[in-house]
């Protein structure tokens, strides 16, 4: 079973947030990155177990610039066999895919599997767009992924329930909170990423199709008022008379 | 404890000179403190249990023996990611750190230095994977900072060696498969033996009642004519430089660890300095608190360029003894009056089991005390700049 799972790197939760060039660009100084924890938690643990127990092998895949290569080494130190970078600053959703599916249409994957999202920008483009290109079904916040043989049992979460699909090998799947449990690397892992390919391929002729106008932060969180435990009618009055909700 | 929201300060940038792997190494143990760590120390600390269950983690991260060579169980690692590990430990618990710092620099770094090639193979792979608890006896109840005072001793009986005498203080006692003794020969020169629980005569019993370092076993090992192997004598260096040069790795661990308890007590304090309101304005307004937090931050960036250049040298096969122990003095001693500040910003709450604070200050009681007290290391500096020695009065 041969898995391609797509990974970005997002800012830390803990990041400040700031813009820098008008508003137009993110302002990365001090900024720690790590791989977005759908990519890193759930699809690719997902891919590791599926091919510890069925054979095959796993390959990541990030495009983004050699600055990324330490959040790549830590996806080969969790597991994954090799590790493919495609050395281009990704703009928007759909360079990233056109990119990545023209790699996956060379190399041939039986499944792809991205995050549901990727937690700076929450675009959740990507994988859809994959499968547009390589014109494979796209099975979007998956909670489960199950294999027998070449058939995939998913299951997603839907308002009030689950949905459970079936799919055939090749296709390509958005992973959520569910898929496996967050794995942390050990020092064997560490140290066999030492020695794992990291292969950096240049990017094929793609024309933006977007471009950032601006960033807006959200508004500063109003001053919190403190009212006593034991005057309700206080808070009531609050409620009613300053901020008007009740 | 409430969730553990620990942020590293890094006020000099000290990361721009880390490898890649550094990084990687020290933030995949920081994650694994936060995640298996965090939630169960205070528990383990107020019932003063050693959480056992976590040496098989430990061994994962590499933390049993990191500059130990992999042929042997280690992983290999340069000084730098063994400082770095260590300090992780420290800042979820100096008792985590504590064993492992036993295990590794005490314990396999006699067992493989001082060895010959069947006792690393019969002891370090299984000290590496965790399987056994080693622990180290150099202290006895009439000789700690003079331990070349030492009265347990050995006789050599033709085909086994005969232990007698007593060590205290011993970290891992209870719980140690293993324990390296140091103890006299007939002509009093010192030597290093592998004794193993099951021994006839060989005792560890427990130290109760501590205030410090609650999360970490302490006891005593009790030796009533003990028939040792002669193959547990290792060979290949005695007299008291021997269970020196392992405190030197020890200490070197200690001077990067207390860092992160140090870090920790910081990160509590300056969260909980912008949190806390008082006289309607957070608390971090106020100058006596910015005085104690940017004091904290100056003293943990200079401890930090202390340890990173001390690494460099200990890579190079360079760091004297001497410079070690300024390390481990300062450092501990750093860490210490950082704890205390922060338990005074933290008001009421700085007693209690919710933040880490108390619990750290505690177990630095103990960290500024073993592994040579604070004076002692003063005394190791003092000698090694004017050339007389003070420790005889
Ligand atoms: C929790 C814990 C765990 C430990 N684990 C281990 C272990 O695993 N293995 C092990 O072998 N030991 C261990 N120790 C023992 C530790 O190393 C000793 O406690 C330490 O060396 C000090 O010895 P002491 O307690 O006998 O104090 P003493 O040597 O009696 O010192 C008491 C005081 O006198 C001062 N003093 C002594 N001599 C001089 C001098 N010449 N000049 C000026 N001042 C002096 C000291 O600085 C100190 O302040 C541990 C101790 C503790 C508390």
């Amino acid at each position: 079973m041969k898995i391609l799972v797509c990974i970005s790197k997002a800012p830390d939760t803990t990041s400040k947030i700031a813009f820098t060039d008008s508003n137009t660009a993110f302002d990365t100084t001090g900024v720690q990155f790590i791989i977005n924890p759908y990519d890193e938690w759930y699809a690719l643990v997902r891919g590791l177990e599926l091919k510890e127990a069925n054979g095959g092998s796993v390959t990541v895949l990030n495009v983004g610039g050699a600055d990324n290569d330490p959040t790549i080494r830590k996806a080969l130190a969790i597991g994954a066999d090799s590790a493919i970078r495609i050395n281009m600053e990704p703009k928007d959703a759909l360079g990233v895919a056109k990119q990545i599916s023209d790699y996956a249409k060379e190399n041939g994957f039986d499944m792809i599997l991205c995050g549901k999202e990727t937690i700076d920008y929450n675009g959740s483009q990507v994988g859809g767009m994959i499968a547009g290109y390589l014109d494979q079904p796209f099975i979007s916040n998956a909670s489960k992924l199950d294999m027998d043989g070449n058939t995939a049992t998913i299951e997603r979460d839907i308002q009030g329930g689950k949905e459970v699909i079936q799919v055939d090998t090749p296709f390509v799947l958005s992973a959520a909170k569910g898929m496996s449990e967050p794995r942390i690397p050990n020092m064997r892992g560490i140290m066999a990423a030492r020695s794992k390919a990291l292969v950096v391929v240049e990017p094929g002729a793609f024309e933006d199709t977007t471009e950032i106008a601006e960033y807006i932060l959200p508004a500063a969180k109003g001053a919190c008022r403190m009212v006593s435990a034991d005057n309700p009618a206080e808070l009531l009055d609050l409620l009613r008379n300053e901020a008007k909700i009740i | 404890m409430a969730s553990d929201r620990f942020q590293a300060p890094d006020y000099y940038h000290l990361d721009d000179l880390l490898t890649e792997e550094h990084k990687l190494i020290r933030d995949t143990v920081r994650e694994w403190v936060k995640k298996d760590v965090s939630p169960i120390i205070e528990d383990a600390a107020q019932k003063g249990e050693y959480p056992i269950h976590l040496n098989k983690g430990i061994a994962a991260l590499g933390g049993f023996g990191p500059y130990i060579p992999t042929e042997y169980g280690g992983a290999g690692l340069d000084q730098i990611s063994y400082g770095l590990i260590m300090q992780e430990f420290e800042r979820g618990d100096s008792g985590l750190r504590s064993a492992a710092s036993v295990q590794s620099s005490l314990v396999m770094y006699p067992i493989y230095n001082y060895g010959n090639e069947a006792q690393r193979m019969k002891y370090l792979p299984k000290l590496a994977s965790g399987d056994w608890v080693g622990s180290f006896g150099l202290t006895e109840p009439d000789h700690g900072s003079n331990p070349s005072g030492m009265i347990t001793n050995y006789k050599d009986m033709g085909d086994h060696y005969l232990l007698n005498g007593a060590k205290m203080w011993i970290t891992n006692s209870p719980i140690c498969d293993v324990a390296v003794v140091w103890a006299k020969n007939e002509e009093g020169r010192i030597h290093g033996l592998v004794v193993e629980r099951g021994m006839e005569g060989f005792t560890t019993p427990e130290t109760h009642g501590k205030w410090s370092l609650r999360a970490s076993r302490t006891g005593e090992l009790v030796f009533d004519n003990v028939k040792v192997p002669k193959e547990n004598l290792l060979p290949n260096k005695s007299g008291l430089g021997a269970p020196l040069g392992c405190l030197d790795s020890a200490r070197y661990g200690i001077a990067w660890g207390v860092i992160g308890a140090a870090m920790d007590c910081y990160d509590s304090a300056l969260r909980y300095a912008q949190e806390r309101i008082q006289f309607g304005k957070p608390i971090a307004a106020f100058q006596l608190t910015q005085k104690k937090l940017a004091e904290m931050i100056t003293e943990i960036t200079k401890a930090q360029l202390l340890t990173y250049r001390l690494g460099q040298l200990k890579n190079e096969g360079r760091a004297t003894t001497q410079q070690i122990s300024m390390a481990k003095r300062n450092n501990v001693d750093m860490a210490l009056n950082i704890a205390r500040e922060a338990r005074q910003i933290h008001g009421g709450m700085g007693i209690i089991g919710e933040y880490p604070i108390m619990r750290h200050m505690m177990n630095l009681e103990s960290v500024i005390t073993y592994e040579g007290t604070h004076d002692i290391h003063l005394l190791i500096t003092g000698m090694d700049v004017t050339g007389h020695s003070a420790f005889k009065g």
